[in-house]
C-alpha cells in the first residue's frame, strides 16, 4: 500500500498549495469542413466541434471527482483558421462567430486556433484572414488567435511582424471599453507549436490527428513549497527536489490525459510540463524564484534561476510521461502571477529583464499591459526581438501585450479570473520605426542548414 | 475498483464508527486501515474495495462528504490509481 506520508503529500498538494490540471485541451481537425462558402464551412465547423467536444466538460468533472484533483480549464483547439477560410477571403468573421457559438454550446472556456502560420511568406487569403482578427477578437468571447511570424528553419517574416504590431493596437482600440481585453487573447509567435494546450496560443497542427487530447497541468506552489524547508541547502540540492517534484506532477497530467482520451474517444496527445501560475497567492512562479534566494523576481540572477527550474521540471516531467509537448517550461505572464505583478508595480522588473528571462524558458513577454500610446512599430520591435531570440536559439518565443487604450505608465488594469491585474509598463521610448517598415524577411540562420 | 478513503479533522469519538458504518451499508469492503492523531487532528487512512458495491466511487465520494460535514471533518475519496501514479515509477 501507498504510504501514509505519500497520501498526505498528495491531499496537501491539492489542498493547500494549488495543484490542478491547469487544461484539457481537445484538438480537432477541421480540413473536412472546407467548403467553397462561409455559411457553409461556418455551419460545419459548428457542427464538428459541437460533436467531437460534446462531452469534455462532462468528462473533465468525472475525472476530477474520481481523482480528486481539479481540472480547472476545458478548450478545444483546432486547424488553423486561415486555412479553413482560404476559400472566402474577406468573410473570415462569419467562420470566427460559428466557432464562439460553439464554444459556448459546449461549455468549454476558450476556444484557440483562430491562426495563421506565416513564418516565411504571407499568401494574400492570410493577409485578408489577419485583417480579421482585431474584428474576430472584438465580436467573439471566447475565441483566441495567434499567428506565427517565423522558425529557425524559415527565418522571420518582417511584413507579418511589421502588420501584427497594428492588428494588436486595433484590437485594442475595438475592445477599449474593456482595456484592450482582446489583446490578451492573441499571441505572436516563433517556432509556434502544433500541439500545444495552453491559451491564447493553443491551434491544432495539420500534422496532428482527426481528434486528440493535449494536457497542461499546473503545479507552481507544489513546487514553491517543496522548496520552502530547503534554506542552506546547495543549488543542486534544490534543482534535484524540482525535479522530483516536476515527476510527480506530471504523472498525474498522464493519468488524466491517457483516460480522458479514452472517454473522449480522441488519441492521447502529449502532456505539457508547462509550470502555469495564476494570480492567486500560493500559485506563483516569480515566488518560487524567490524562494531560491532572490529579494525580488527581476534581481540579478533571476535569469540563472529560472533557467534551473525551467530545466529541472523538463528533466523531472520527461519521464514521467510518455508523450512530452507544447511548450513544456515555466511561464512567466506577468498579469497571471501575483509575485510578477508585485514585481512591475515596484519596478523591480522591467520588459528588458522579461525579455532576457524569454530567452530561458517559455514563452515570452506574455500578459505585459503597455502604455496605450505604444506605436505600432514598437510593438512590432518588441515581436521581432523575441521572434529572433526563439529563432537563434531554436525555441517557441512569443508575445501577448496588451496596449491599454488611455492610460500610461503609473495606472494599472484590471482583467479580471485568470488573466489577473497589471501595472502598465514601460516601453522603450526610442523608436524602431524605419527598421521594421523594412519589411521583407529576415533569412534563416546559419544553424537552420543541417541537411 | 479500489479507492482510498481519507478522513481528517479534529478528533471526537466515534468518528471510525461513523464512516465504517456507511462504508458497510454501502457494501463497500475495508482491505486495510490505519489512524493516527496529530495534534489533536485526527487521520483516518483506508484501503477500501468498491468492487462489491453498487455506488460509484463519486456517489460514494459524495455521500462521504455528506457525512463529513455533518461531524466537521474532510473525508476525500479518490481512485487509487492517483496515488500509484504519483509515488510509484
Amino acid at each position: 500500500m501507498i504510504s501514509r506520508k505519500e497520501i498526505i503529500e498528495t491531499i496537501n498538494m491539492v489542498e493547500k498549495e494549488h495543484f490542478d490540471v491547469r487544461t484539457i485541451t481537445m484538438g480537432i481537425s477541421l480540413l473536412s469542413c472546407i467548403r467553397e462558402s462561409a455559411e457553409v464551412t461556418a455551419g460545419l465547423v459548428y457542427d464538428r466541434i459541437c460533436r467531437k467536444a460534446e462531452n469534455i466538460v462532462k468528462v473533465a468533472a468525472e475525472l476530477g471527482e474520481l481523482y480528486g484533483v481539479p481540472i480547472i480549464n476545458k478548450r478545444v483547439s483546432i486547424t488553423p483558421a486561415s486555412i479553413i477560410c482560404a476559400p472566402f477571403s474577406g468573410k473570415e468573421t462569419v467562420v470566427a462567430k460559428a466557432l464562439d457559438k460553439a464554444a459556448l454550446t459546449c461549455g468549454i472556456d476558450f476556444l484557440g486556433g483562430y491562426s495563421a502560420l506565416v513564418g516565411k511568406s504571407m499568401t494574400g487569403y492570410e493577409k485578408s484572414f489577419i485583417e480579421s482578427i482585431p474584428e474576430a477578437l472584438s465580436t467573439t468571447e471566447r475565441l483566441c488567435s495567434s499567428v506565427n511570424v517565423g522558425s529557425s528553419k524559415t527565418g522571420i517574416n518582417m511584413d507579418a511582424v511589421r502588420l501584427l504590431g497594428e492588428i494588436i493596437l486595433k484590437t485594442a482600440d475595438l475592445t477599449k471599453d474593456k482595456d484592450g481585453l482582446g489583446c490578451a487573447k492573441f499571441v505572436a509567435f516563433c517556432n509556434a507549436v502544433e500541439d500545444n494546450p495552453f491559451m491564447a496560443g493553443a491551434f491544432h497542427g495539420v500534422s496532428e490527428g482527426e481528434t486528440v487530447i493535449n494536457v497542461g497541468v499546473s503545479g507552481p506552489g507544489v513546487v514553491h513549497s517543496a522548496l520552502k524547508n530547503m534554506a542552506g541547502a546547495s543549488t543542486e540540492e534544490i534543482a534535484e527536489k524540482i525535479k522530483k517534484t516536476a515527476f510527480k506532477i506530471t504523472r498525474v497530467g498522464q493519468l488524466i490525459a491517457k483516460e480522458a482520451a479514452k472517454r473522449l474517444d480522441a488519441e492521447f496527445g502529449i502532456v505539457d510540463l508547462s509550470l502555469a501560475p495564476t494570480p492567486v497567492m500560493g500559485d506563483s512562479v516569480a515566488h518560487i524564484l524567490e524562494e531560491m534566494g532572490l529579494e525580488s523576481v527581476g534581481a540579478h540572477g533571476t535569469t540563472a534561476a529560472l533557467a534551473m527550474l525551467n530545466d529541472a521540471v523538463k528533466k523531472g516531467g520527461v519521464m514521467a510521461s510518455s508523450m512530452v509537448g507544447g511548450l513544456s517550461g515555466a511561464f512567466i505572464p506577468v498579469s497571471e502571477d501575483i509575485g510578477m505583478i508585485d514585481a512591475a508595480k515596484s519596478g523591480a522588473i522591467t520588459l528588458s529583464k522579461l525579455e532576457a528571462m524569454t530567452a530561458v524558458c517559455s514563452v515570452g513577454i506574455d500578459m505585459v499591459a503597455i502604455p496605450g500610446d505604444t506605436p505600432a512599430s514598437t510593438i512590432s520591435g518588441m515581436i521581432a526581438d523575441e521572434a529572433a531570440i526563439g529563432m537563434i536559439n531554436n525555441k517557441t518565443t512569443a508575445v501577448r501585450v496588451i496596449p491599454v487604450p488611455g492610460k500610461t505608465v503609473g495606472d494599472s488594469v484590471e482583467f479580471g479570473g485568470l488573466l489577473g491585474s497589471a501595472p502598465i509598463m514601460a516601453v522603450s521610448p526610442y523608436s524602431c520605426e524605419k527598421f521594421i517598415n523594412r519589411g521583407g524577411r529576415m533569412p534563416a540562420p546559419i544553424h537552420s542548414n543541417k541537411n | 475498483m479500489r479507492a482510498i478513503v481519507t478522513v481528517i479533522g479534529k478528533d471526537k469519538s466515534g468518528i471510525i464508527a461513523k464512516v465504517a458504518t456507511v462504508l458497510a451499508d454501502n457494501s463497500v469492503n475495508i482491505e486495510d486501515i490505519s489512524q493516527t492523531i496529530v495534534q489533536g487532528n485526527f487521520t483516518m487512512i483506508m484501503l477500501c474495495d468498491l468492487s462489491g458495491s453498487s455506488l460509484a466511487l463519486t456517489d460514494l465520494s459524495s455521500v462521504l462528504k455528506k457525512l463529513g460535514e455533518e461531524i466537521g471533518v474532510s473525508i476525500h475519496v479518490q481512485h487509487e490509481d492517483i496515488f500509484n501514479a504519483m509515488h510509484k515509477i
